[in-house]
């Protein structure tokens, strides 16, 4: 097998990647977002290794990014924008509206589900978001698959002129497989936009029209035979059947497989989860007595097929409906409805585990401890990043959204205002996330006169996802915009940038702002320092941390700094450094109280 | 052959980099691989598992009770992921050896820590405890021999990192009889 060279290993988001380079996509847009970051890191990979002509951006938000490829795809280009599933709520406005003005272009929408949730704030189905714009949905069970609906996806939105969701889940995105290499399809097509201004500027009596012509394509897309259900086994004989879609397929085949049921229950797997096909739907509600049907996160297929009486899923109780359906999940399920006694696994320790913090030597510890030394009594807003964690050593009261820590801080202000009392009001948002979604919350600060602090933790990266650029740090052929620049000019009169690892004189500045926003108006810190895990930056080489004998044992460091490289000692009753961690930040020599930390002589 | 693993540890200790190079590993030997990696928050220093499962599979997570093996970079996790293994599962861990708790599996344990400080690298604890996991030459897949050419193909013009990678993984497969509890 040494000969296969085009067959090699891929996360799930590099196949989807490839298969946008071998269709002939040539405008790909994201913002950073777990699970979906990886796909726009691999398009720039792949179109650098093909040679490919393209534009490929990491935008500023995902409401940007959409708007961009389909620009594309309006001038007659396939186009694909990628995003987490939270993204799409924040890209969901030209999305609905995509789907009524149509394409010419293929275009994909890639909103990646995280059931769990393991790394973001809500479980939402993507799924229902493609129900409600009306817009056909594919969901890949694998990276092979990912890649197969990739160029599927594409024909479809060609095929109806109509966007096409992809909707990978985190099992998709971030599992590994095996893949061979097609070749890339140069599609050859010129920009070529034709103005038609009844469909692209419609008005509402065009809207109108445009509804009828979109509820037209469903119907044909509902009759459409390349995405519609296949049946994995044949020959099986039962009045059961199971119906399975995504992820939860891939586990349920495997299973199926493992307890001998194959040639017993029929097997249907979904990969057009909406529109569901019209005559699968009626061919199944008549052939079977009982359906079972996995799927994650919402019973979206199972809410078509329109019998509460035979149908079991999410909505009878049979699937439960939140946290991610894993594999011993779909067994259990699976064995209860064929009626095949399935041992019970072992069971997962309860407890246990350690919860995720900032990295040893992170400049937004600093921040943090010198925001809670500025403001003890303070309310602290705060936004999605790594320095979400800040909540482990009290930095962070609040975690709504991206941008919200901005809004949130004015909000807090105001309802105190009127309140008759003032309260110390300091909130943190990340430099990727202010341009993300913090700039127009600033403006109606500045313009309501809400008065806080904001401080802007800007590590340079856009860290948590993976390091991508910001547009404070754009890519190669890029143009910097300086964050201050963008503040002042959002009318904020405080803007004083500072280094939070040198903790005294970080501190005194945010008092200093709290000052200022105490009698005056919303003062804006940018806490500057770069991201430790950032690999395009040199790795520094620091002396690291040392104890001295004097340590009280007070645990100021390990509980109102929470370094992980510093450990309380039971034993000793004494703190002690980490040598596999320590960054040699050199912080904690400013927050140890009785100044028992040093430095060691060599790195 | 199917084989199943579970390799965990914490955020930065490099699960998924040894996970792909066993992944890369089987693709070489012409077999089909799935794997399942931890991405987002979790990666900063919570838990991070990766499920591994060469042969014919189509789900890239592991069930519990399934595992043929577990790689633990951490002692700590040992506890939180043996119920992935079957009965005769084995466990191959980074603890000093008498830290660990008994666990009813086959063991076998080095302080990589500690070997990865003395070489001045805590960031080659992933490729000690791979090396220890192939010292036995019937637990995995794949050979030594194989997974060498893997990190020599993957490091391939970066002279200085793969000649430290080569002796972090010779330490783990040398380490077997040298207070390595088994």
């Amino acid at each position: 097998m040494h000969s296969s060279g085009r067959r090699r290993l891929m996360q799930g988001n590099e196949a989807i990647a490839r298969a946008l380079v071998e269709n002939g996509c040539v405008m790909a847009t994201s913002y950073p977002g777990t699970p979906a970051s990886e796909i726009l890191t691999g398009v720039m990979a792949w179109q650098k290794a093909e040679g490919t002509a393209m534009h490929v951006e990491w935008a500023i938000n995902e409401k940007v990014a959409l708007e961009i490829a389909y620009a594309g795809s309006q001038s007659g280009l396939r186009t694909a924008v990628a995003m987490k599933q939270v993204g799409l709520n924040v890209a969901s406005d030209p999305f609905m509206s995509a789907a009524y003005l149509g394409v010419v272009g293929g275009f994909l929408v890639i909103s990646a589900d995280d059931p769990g949730p393991h790394s973001s704030q809500t479980e939402q189905d993507s799924r229902l978001l493609a129900m409600l714009a009306k817009v056909p949905v594919l969901d890949p069970d694998s990276p092979a698959q990912a890649r197969e609906l990739v160029a599927l996806g594409f024909e479809l939105s060609e095929e109806f002129r109509v966007p096409v969701m992809l909707r990978p889940t985190t099992r998709v995105c971030h599992a590994c497989q095996d893949i061979h290499l097609a070749t890339v399809q140069k599609q050859e097509r010129r920009a070529d936009f034709r103005k038609e201004p009844s469909r692209w500027a419609a008005t509402p009596n065009f809207r109108y029209r445009l509804h009828l012509e979109l509820n037209a394509k469903l119907a044909q897309i509902a009759d459409y035979a390349p995405t519609a259900p296949r049946r994995l086994n044949s020959g099986a004989g039962s009045k059961k059947a199971i119906v399975a879609s995504g992820a939860a397929a891939g586990h349920a085949k495997e299973i199926m497989a493992n307890l001998g049921l194959m040639d017993k229950i029929p097997f249907f797997q979904v990969l057009q989860p909406y529109p569901l096909h019209t005559r699968f739907t009626e061919e199944i509600l008549h052939g079977f007595d009982e359906i079972l049907v996995l799927e994650e996160t919402t019973g979206v297929v199972e809410m078509q097929l329109r019998n509460r009486a035979t149908v079991r899923g999410k909505l009878s109780g049979a699937v439960p409906e939140a946290g991610e359906l894993l594999p011993e999940a779909v067994e259990r399920i699976i064995g209860e409805f064929a009626g095949v006694t399935v041992p019970a696994p072992p069971e997962a320790p309860a407890g246990g585990g350690r919860r995720p913090t900032l990295c040893p030597g992170c400049p937004h510890r600093a921040s943090f401890y010198a925001i809670k030394k500025a403001a003890p009594k303070g309310i602290y807003p705060s936004d999605i990043g790594c320095y979400t964690l800040g909540a482990n050593l009290g930095g962070v009261d609040t975690v709504l959204c991206m941008g919200a820590a901005v809004s949130q801080a004015a909000g807090f202000h105001h309802a105190y205002r009127i309140s008759g009392e003032e309260r110390d009001v300091v909130a943190t948002i990340g430099d990727s996330t202010f341009f993300h979604a913090g700039i127009p919350p600033l403006i109606d600060a500045v313009s309501q006169k809400a008065r806080f602090v904001l401080v802007i933790l800007d590590n340079s990266t856009t860290a948590m996802t993976g390091n991508q650029p910001t547009p404070a740090m754009p890519l190669p052929g890029g143009v910097p915009v300086e964050i201050s620049s963008v503040v002042e000019g959002c009318g904020v009169r405080f803007c004083k940038t500072g280094d939070p690892l040198d903790l005294p004189a970080f501190t005194s500045l945010v008092r200093e702002a709290v000052e200022f926003a105490c009698k005056d108006s919303v003062a804006v810190v940018i806490a500057k320092s770069p991201c430790l895990v950032d690999k395009s930056r040199p790795k520094q080489q620091r002396p690291q941390a040392e104890v001295e004998d004097d340590c009280t044992g007070c645990r100021v460091c390990t509980s109102q700094f929470e370094c992980p490289a510093l450990v309380f000692d039971e034993a000793t009753k004494k703190v002690a450094v980490d040598q596999l961690i320590c960054s040699g930040c050199g912080v904690c020599l400013d927050v140890c109280p009785s100044r028992s930390i040093t430095r060691r002589e060599k790195p | 052959m199917n084989q199943q693993l579970i390799i965990s540890g914490v955020g930065g200790q490099g699960i998924l980099f040894i996970t792909r190079l066993l992944a890369e590993t089987a693709i070489h030997k012409g077999l089909p691989v799935l794997t399942s990696e931890t991405h987002g928050m979790a990666q900063r220093g919570g838990i991070v598992v990766s499920h591994f499962k060469v042969g014919d599979f189509f789900s890239p997570l592991v069930r519990p009770g399934q595992a043929d093996g577990l790689l633990s970079l951490k002692a700590e996790t040992v506890a939180l992921h043996r119920h992935f293994l079957k009965e005769n599962g084995w466990i191959v861990a980074n603890a000093a050896p008498l830290s660990l708790v008994e666990t009813g599996h086959p063991l076998a344990a080095m302080d990589a820590d500690a070997a990865a400080l003395a070489m001045g690298n805590p960031q080659l604890v992933n490729l000690m405890i791979l090396g220890l996991a192939l010292a036995e030459p019937e637990r995995l897949f794949c050979t030594a021999a194989d997974v060498e050419r893997t990190i020599g193909r993957k490091l391939a013009g970066k002279q200085k990192e793969l000649e430290t990678a080569m002796v972090a993984f010779r330490t783990g497969l040398e380490a077997r009889g040298k207070g390595v509890k088994e």
